[in-house]
């Protein structure tokens, strides 16, 4: 290998979440003719979060296609579209409006390689994101990854890190099955570490350590994450607990093996989540916990998520309904016996 | 009518002091957005907030159209919708401070307003998904005997989703009373109507489900008045739905967070703020039908104090009580249904629904 090559291959960037997500849209447009993008206002608008800024320019409106407000149309376009090999990456502008296509998702998507006995695929890419906290109210505020990541058929990711945003959008796209990948609202502007390599993927169905520790395990995914990194630090800094945070980020296929070694070493387990944990993501980790680990446990497996209750608009309401590093904190004080 | 112009001496005619009590929710509206976007901006108002600076004429022609018993739906843009059929500006503003008072007691913010007394059935924020139940509420008045009518606004973005589709064709096939308000302003979000539309004249939809439908100019208050008049006269009394598409034109940003300049020229915005200002335009009949200038300079400054106290009044009520953050979700009497959900239940459930009296 030369010394350009290893440079190259080992230079990182400082970039935003959105930056780093951008990044694999451009590389892998470059790469693969077959990868195009649509979207409402994908293109002359740039993005209703700027994902997608600047792509329109590079590639041209063949390859990124803006689309009228017709989600279940243009997704199953997109389904379409991927039956004949071609790679497309749809946005959805928040994870709420997926619901007009969850019929394509679910009933469509999601089965054509076993329903016609693996002999056509889906290729498809859906790239939204989640997430509450910025008062957008009960029909804007809201986190349907567990549904689909409960269907057979599709794969979920979710990632939490500028790093895993460009390396699980690129292996999502690479991937021969429909991948929606679930971005966040707040975590658009986070800074973090990104591989230049335009190989660089990171493998999905692999969840992350993403902070060691002995004491307890934080299993989380997307912002949770985020808090729950933020949580391990104040617990480390206040009061010497060392908090292990496991983050999935990807929900189907689910890593359980990471998650089932960090809570045999640590014992304990707090599974947080942004959204409702009834029937929820935590719901699904705290059962496999209690199964994988039934004897390593040293306590009840807890769970966090937002309250259930439709998103108010009010501040200091959605401030309280919220899993904030304060609740967080307390159900690991909880599990460990200190409060 | 001759020219009353300089007339001083000789009061409006009637119809002419009903046009000045328009004139008056005209700037109110104006008034109103332009200082939600400066408490937008100041932080004081969260979410998304759309305006509808420039739309002003189209939503009052179109609520003054309405009898006192016929419903009124709207998308998220609805502030306006709301001050045009009479619900306080205080309300208003103090849903977009998220307090207590607000006209959905602080709750729906922004984009969900409602005034259930004024039969306003709320700003609804899913693209489309106010069109199937606008058509269930005409069916509802038409199941309980009644002879009112619904009127449900909607953008031009939204006739592109399946649910307008559905929604139309229920409502032409159970001759339901409702008059569907395209309220065209040219852009939904960044895309202009002829980049979202395979058919940009918007009112021909209505053909493909055999209902009426027709164009207006939306910056002609009293176009807009009669128009829509006559079609919900239709609606009530023939039973047959229509499409009013009303062509406008938003000044602002799609919301305050969008400069509103990347997809159209400053040239653009410019013309219709200097030529099709709706506000502007109205003036102009009014003084031609002998309301005096000092009328109308009158009205400006009331609807300025009404808006600043609507500021005060938002001030000053309190926050709702963290303790409420449960109330409502279910109707009264669910809570023996819930009861037994308690155990097990997640981290501060306990506390943040169940204590708080989930369905009590
Ligand atoms: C189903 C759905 N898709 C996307 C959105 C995001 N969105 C909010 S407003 C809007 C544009 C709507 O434009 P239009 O119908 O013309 O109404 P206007 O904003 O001009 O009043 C979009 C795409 C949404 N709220 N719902
Ligand atoms: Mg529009």
């Amino acid at each position: 290998m030369s010394a350009a090559q290893l440079d190259r291959e080992q230079a990182e960037a400082n970039l935003t979440y959105r930056e780093a997500l951008r990044l694999a849209l451009r590389e892998e447009m470059a790469r693969d003719q077959r990868v195009f993008l649509l979207g409402e206002e994908v293109g002359l608008f740039e993005g209703a979060y700027k994902v997608s800024a600047g792509l329109l320019a590079e590639f041209g409106p063949d390859r990124v296609r803006d689309t009228p407000i017709s989600e279940a149309g243009f997704t199953g376009a997109g389904i379409g579209a991927a039956m004949l090999g071609q790679r497309p990456v749809v946005e959805i502008m928040t994870i709420n409006f997926l619901l007009i296509a969850m019929d394509q998702v679910i009933n469509h998507a999601a089965k054509i390689r076993a329903m016609f006995g693996g002999q056509v695929g889906c290729p498809l890419v859906i790239r939204t994101p989640n997430g509450a906290g910025n008062q957008l109210t009960a029909q804007h505020s809201q986190c349907f990854e567990g549904w689909f990541a409960g269907t057979p058929g599709l794969k979920v990711v979710a990632p939490a890190s500028p790093a895993d945003a460009k390396g699980l959008l690129k292996a999502a796209i690479r991937d021969e099955d429909p991948v929606l990948v679930v971005e966040n609202l707040s975590i658009y502007k986070e800074r973090g570490e990104v591989p230049l390599d335009p190989d660089f993927l990171v493998p999905i169905g692999r969840a992350a350590v993403a902070r060691e520790g002995s004491d307890v395990s934080i299993v989380a995914h997307s912002f949770a994450t985020v808090r729950a990194l933020a949580v391990a630090d104040r617990l480390a800094d206040r009061r010497d607990i060392s908090a292990e945070v496991v983050d999935l980020r990807s929900l189907r296929p689910l890593d359980v093996q990471t998650v089932a070694d960090s809570v045999s070493k640590t014992n304990r387990a707090v599974c947080v989540e942004e959204g409702w944990p009834s029937y929820g993501v935590t719901a699904e980790i705290a059962a496999r916990i209690q199964h994988a680990c039934f004897d390593d446990l040293d306590a009840p497996v807890e769970r966090v998520g937002i309250a259930e209750v439709p998103l108010p608009y009010a501040k200091n309401l959605e401030l309280a309904a919220v899993p904030s590093e304060d609740r967080i904190e307390a159900a690991v004080l909880h599990t460990l016996g200190l409060s | 009518m001759p020219p009353l112009r300089n007339s001083s001496q000789i009061a409006p005619p009637s119809d002419a002091l009903q046009l000045l009590a328009q004139y008056q929710r005209l700037v109110l509206i104006r008034e109103f957005e332009q200082e939600a976007e400066r408490q937008y901006k100041a932080a004081r108002i969260g979410g998304y907030c759309h305006l509808s600076s420039g739309q002003e004429a189209c939503t009052v022609g179109a609520v003054d159209a309405m009898a006192a018993c016929d419903l009124l739906v709207t998308g998220y843009r609805c502030h306006g919708f709301a001050l045009a059929k009479g619900t306080p500006a205080a309300l208003v503003m103090a849903e977009l401070f998220g307090r207590r008072d607000g006209c959905a007691r602080g709750r729906g913010g922004s984009m969900h307003l409602l005034d259930v007394e004024r039969g306003f059935l709320g700003g609804w924020g899913i693209v489309g998904g106010q069109l199937p139940i606008a058509a269930g509420l005409a069916l509802g008045l038409v199941r309980q005997g009644s002879s009112s009518a619904v009127l449900c606004e909607l953008g031009d973005g939204a006739v592109n989703t399946g649910a307008w589709h559905e929604a139309l064709n229920l409502a032409a096939l159970w001759h339901l009373p409702i008059v569907y308000l395209i309220i065209n302003n040219e852009y939904g979000m960044g895309t202009k109507v002829e980049r979202a539309s395979s058919q940009p004249e918007l009112y021909r939809r209505a053909a493909a489900f055999g209902m009426h439908g027709e164009r207006v100019d939306g910056n002609d208050l009293l176009a807009v008045q009669s128009a829509c008049e006559r079609l919900l006269t239709r609606a009530r009394e023939e039973r047959s739905p229509a499409v009013l598409e009303a062509l406008t034109y938003r000044f602002r940003g799609h919301s305050v967070a969008d400069p509103g300049i990347s997809y159209r020229s400053e040239e653009e915005i410019e013309e219709h703020l200097r030529r099709h200002d709706p506000i502007l335009a109205f003036e102009q009949d009014l003084l031609s039908k002998g309301v005096e200038p000092q009328q109308l300079q009158a009205a400006r400054e009331s609807a300025a104090r009404s808006v600043a106290e609507a500021v005060s009044f938002a001030e000053r009520s309190p926050a709702p009580e963290l303790s409420s953050l449960a109330e409502g979700v279910y109707a009264s009497g669910s809570d023996v249904q819930f009861a037994r959900m308690r155990l097990g239940s997640p981290f501060g459930e306990q506390e943040l629904v169940f204590d708080a009296g989930l369905g009590r």
